[in-house]
């Protein structure tokens, strides 16, 4: 079998981060680089989140550990310590990115901050994930997945109307997102590093982080000046004069919800797509009264009144009352219906799209007995395919590895430093 | 502005809609040479979104399509017609990164695909996005973003237990896929410095935002429990949640991780009576009775408005934030601290805000220094200057469209 080479071999970074920023180094151990995630003695707080592997409340039982830290090795190093922070330094000695999460102010406090290292490692990437960046008037306001949500604009945006704005489901997305754009500002500053041999800092906010997912509604704010607010499963377009434009997109079927978009005008998919319901419908007697409605012409979502887009969303919508989820994605993937079922988690493990893009991985987990099924690559490459290339450490587990073997230190050395809190 | 990552870089933009064209916006807004590819006869769907303009549709008036095609150049060309085909097959060979995000099978048939681009160009680095990859049963789905929301189980995660699932606004999978797929750009271009080769890179954004919600597929896949919704509650902590505060519609998030934590959340509120009683005084009693325990909360964080009430948390060290829309997000005195939104003067639009990335660069910051162009903007610059015809050529090409030049139905705002 020949090996596979990655597409970050050769990168090594050092984490440092706690949940804030741990997807970060996870992103790119999984495209390949070499990750050294560094813990306080006794294990990341971060093992303490769960959902637990059998409902096990142990730090080295936390799925949500699990899922930030495959492709990483693990030891522990007391940063706080002198001799920690020597040892830390003579791996930043032999790193590309350093990627912290701490308090604005706290590496350079402990000698370790960006101008520190750069004196003796000039090219040294340096990303900080924070919720709202190192400097300003918010720099050191503390703020979790929810608070996220909320200050970057997300909140703001979901949920149903009368009641309190809620934050996505699937927690913590705030964290994944900021996560997600250190790798990326990481990535920039990398390749920046290997053409000119420059370093820098890379300032990631959480808060910007949300706010970039945000789509058009700041934009919609600043040309119309009408400010989004969560509108439970309805979809909305603003037109100042008229008043906004309400189309219900999460729509009942037979057996649950689908998404359904429905309407008209210059976007050829939409019109399409609706051509395609009415005339799915008009075989089965549904939706009759819109047999022979050119939607790419007389759909104007600018003009439209609600009184005639609730008709013609009501008319096909009795349709859709009549069919399975199974049946109408089926027929929106072979007729070009922009539709999609509701899903459960439990259904997208069932999925036969990812089933045949082999998109599920299987990790094994020696230590529990057990192998788990982690999702895949986010993208494919053939060449350099991505993969999990191991488990998330346990404590320490790769100490003997990093100490003895990279930085020359004997089983005795280690045994003292163990003693006097180091690792 | 000083240096830019990407000086030199070239980059041939194919890609529509939001997750292909914000690979492009990022690389120009830090220096490569982005030209996007488009035509009349098929609009980015963007162009027919909200907001217009002063409210008015028009090709050019939508500020969605412009928010994800800064510093990029424009250029419109028929690809249907084999003229349109040769020119960009040009395009092709001068790129270093090629992007495209149409229905797998859409490049093949015009010529387009990776195989007819390595051709031309061995070493391109070729990117194809799309909704739900180039293989399986649902290869051929036309959805947009929200409906990879529903297929990734957010609809259904997210809202209330005892409602319906929620429509999440922004098609979610547009802001996680483009970040994975850059990564990979240019880790392709360094490994192309190395080798000498170019590659493929390919990806479905079902899998991205799949991908984005790892602890909860773990879950299911150990302990078989699913998510459900939960509103605002949290597994772990307690109090958590948005309450209501002075003014209309006005709300603060607060959300106590620690004893701590909640012992400084007292102190702000006052200690009353209720936070000693056998009810709150523990994580797990307050976990037990959260609704009363959020009712409480509300009945005081009303008195206050949201902003007074996140000042208080923040100051005594609890993590709390307003709930804010996008005025707020405009006005935002960190954002505006980090110059977060960048205004710009749009052809066609006039002045406005643009975002930046979510990160600082300390030595090559970003430069975020042309709005969207109009379709076409560019014409005469790229085909002359880039890509070397002459004005008889370009006379032609107007003459037979594949220069396209209008779109020749009455513009009708999709929604």
């Amino acid at each position: 079998m020949t090996k596979h080479h990655t597409l970050l071999e050769g990168m090594r970074v050092l984490d440092l981060t706690d949940e804030k920023g741990l997807l970060c180094s996870k992103v790119l151990g999984d495209y390949g680089a070499d990750v050294i995630k560094i813990e306080k003695p006794g294990g990341d707080p971060a093992r303490n989140i769960g959902p637990f592997y059998k409902d096990i409340p142990d730090p080295e039982k936390s799925l949500f550990w699990f899922a930030t830290n495959t492709s990483k090795r693990g030891i522990t190093l007391n940063l706080e310590v002198h001799d920690g922070q020597e040892f830390f330094k003579r791996l930043v000695s032999k790193a590309d990115i350093v990627v912290e999460s701490f308090e604005p102010g706290y590496m350079d406090c402990i000698g370790l901050g960006y101008p520190d290292l750069k004196k003796f490692k000039s090219d040294i990437v340096f990303t900080s994930i924070t919720p709202f960046g190192q400097t300003g008037p918010y720099a050191h306001y503390q703020a979790t997945d929810l608070v996220g949500a909320a200050m970057g604009g997300l909140a703001r945006i979901l949920g149903d109307l009368g009641r309190p704005p809620v934050r996505l489901g699937p927690d913590p997305q705030s964290h994944f997102q900021a996560g997600l754009q250190g790798a990326l500002g990481s990535m920039m500053a990398y390749y920046h590093k290997e053409m000119t041999g420059e370093g820098q800092h890379v300032d990631v906010s959480m808060q910007e982080a949300v706010e970039l997912t945000l789509m058009n509604v700041v934009e919609i704010f600043d040309l119309l000046k009408a400010n989004m607010v969560g509108l439970g499963q309805y979809f909305v377009t603003v037109r100042p004069d008229l008043g906004p434009l309400l189309s219900r997109t999460i729509v009942p079927c037979k057996d649950g919800y689908v998404t359904f978009m429905f309407g008209g005008g210059a976007f050829s998919g939409g019109s399409q797509s609706s051509r395609a319901a009415v005339d799915w419908a008009n075989t089965e007697g549904y939706a009759l009264d819109l047999k022979d409605f050119d939607f790419p012409t007389m759909w104007d979502g600018s003009t439209i009144t609600q009184q005639e887009s609730d008709a013609r969303n009501a008319s096909i919508d009795k349709f859709l009352l009549t069919k399975t989820k199974a049946e109408l994605y089926e027929a929106a993937v072979k007729k070009g219906l922009l539709l999609a079922p509701c899903n459960t988690i439990e259904d997208i493990f069932k999925s036969p799209q990812l089933k045949a893009r082999e998109f599920w991985e299987t990790v094994e987990h020696p230590e529990l007995g057990d192998t788990i099924t982690y999702p895949g690559a986010p993208v494919k490459m053939k060449e350099t395919p991505w993969k999990i290339h191991r488990r998330a450490p346990l404590i320490g587990e790769h100490n003997e590895e990093v100490y003895e073997k990279e930085l020359g230190l004997s089983k005795e050395d280690l045994a003292v430093l163990k003693a006097n809190g180091v690792v | 502005m000083g240096k830019q990552i990407f000086e030199g870089l070239k980059v041939a933009d194919f890609s529509w809609l939001a997750a292909g064209p914000q690979v492009g916006r990022e690389l120009a807004e830090h220096g490569a040479t982005v030209i996007r590819v488009e035509s009349h006869i098929r609009l980015d769907a963007l162009r027919t979104f909200q907001p217009y303009k002063d409210a008015k549709p028009g090709v050019d008036r939508s500020a969605f399509y412009a928010e994800y095609n800064t510093n990029k150049l424009n250029i419109a060309l028929d690809l249907t017609k084999p003229k349109g085909k040769e020119v960009a097959l040009k395009l092709v060979k001068w790129a270093d990164v090629f992007t495209e995000s149409m229905t797998p099978g859409s490049m093949a048939v015009m010529g387009l695909d990776y195989e007819s681009c390595r051709k031309v160009n061995p070493g391109i680095i070729y990117l194809s996005t799309s909704m739900q990859g180039e293989n399986g049963p649902a290869t051929l789905f036309k959805g947009v973003g929200h409906h990879i929301n529903a297929l990734a189980g957010y609809c259904s995660s997210t809202g209330w237990p005892n409602s319906d699932p929620t429509m999440i606004f922004p098609a979610y999978s547009d802001f996680i896929a483009p970040w994975y797929s850059l990564i990979a750009v240019m880790g392709a271009l360094l490994r192309r410095r190395k080798t000498g080769q170019g590659m493929r890179i390919e990806q479905s954004q079902l899998e991205c935002e799949i991908a984005f919600m790892g602890p909860h597929l773990l879950n299911w896949a150990v302990n078989g429990r699913d998510l459900g919704r939960r509103g605002n509650r949290d597994f772990y902590m307690s109090p958590h949640g948005v309450y209501p505060c002075r003014g209309t519609d006005r709300w603060v998030a607060i959300a106590v991780q620690n004893e701590d934590q909640w012992q400084w959340f007292c102190d702000v509120i006052g200690n009353p009576d209720w936070t000693r009683d056998a009810k709150f005084a523990t994580v797990v009693g307050r976990k037990q009775n959260e609704d009363e325990l959020d009712k409480l909360i509300g009945e005081w964080t009303k008195a206050f408005t949201a902003e007074q009430a996140m000042t208080m948390m923040q100051e005594s060290g609890v993590p709390a934030g307003v709930v804010q829309n996008c005025e707020d997000l405009l006005n935002d005195p960190q954002m505006k601290h980090r110059q977060h939104y960048r205004v710009l003067n749009h052809a066609a639009i006039g002045p406005h805000s643009y975002h930046a990335p979510a990160y600082r660069l300390s030595e090559t910051p970003c430069d975020i220094k042309r709005a969207s162009p109009t379709l076409g903007q560019d014409n005469e610059y790229v085909y002359k200057e880039i890509l070397g015809l002459t004005d008889d050529d370009i006379g032609d090409m107007l003459a037979e469209g594949v220069i396209t030049t209008e779109y020749d139905a009455p513009f009708k705002a999709s929604s």
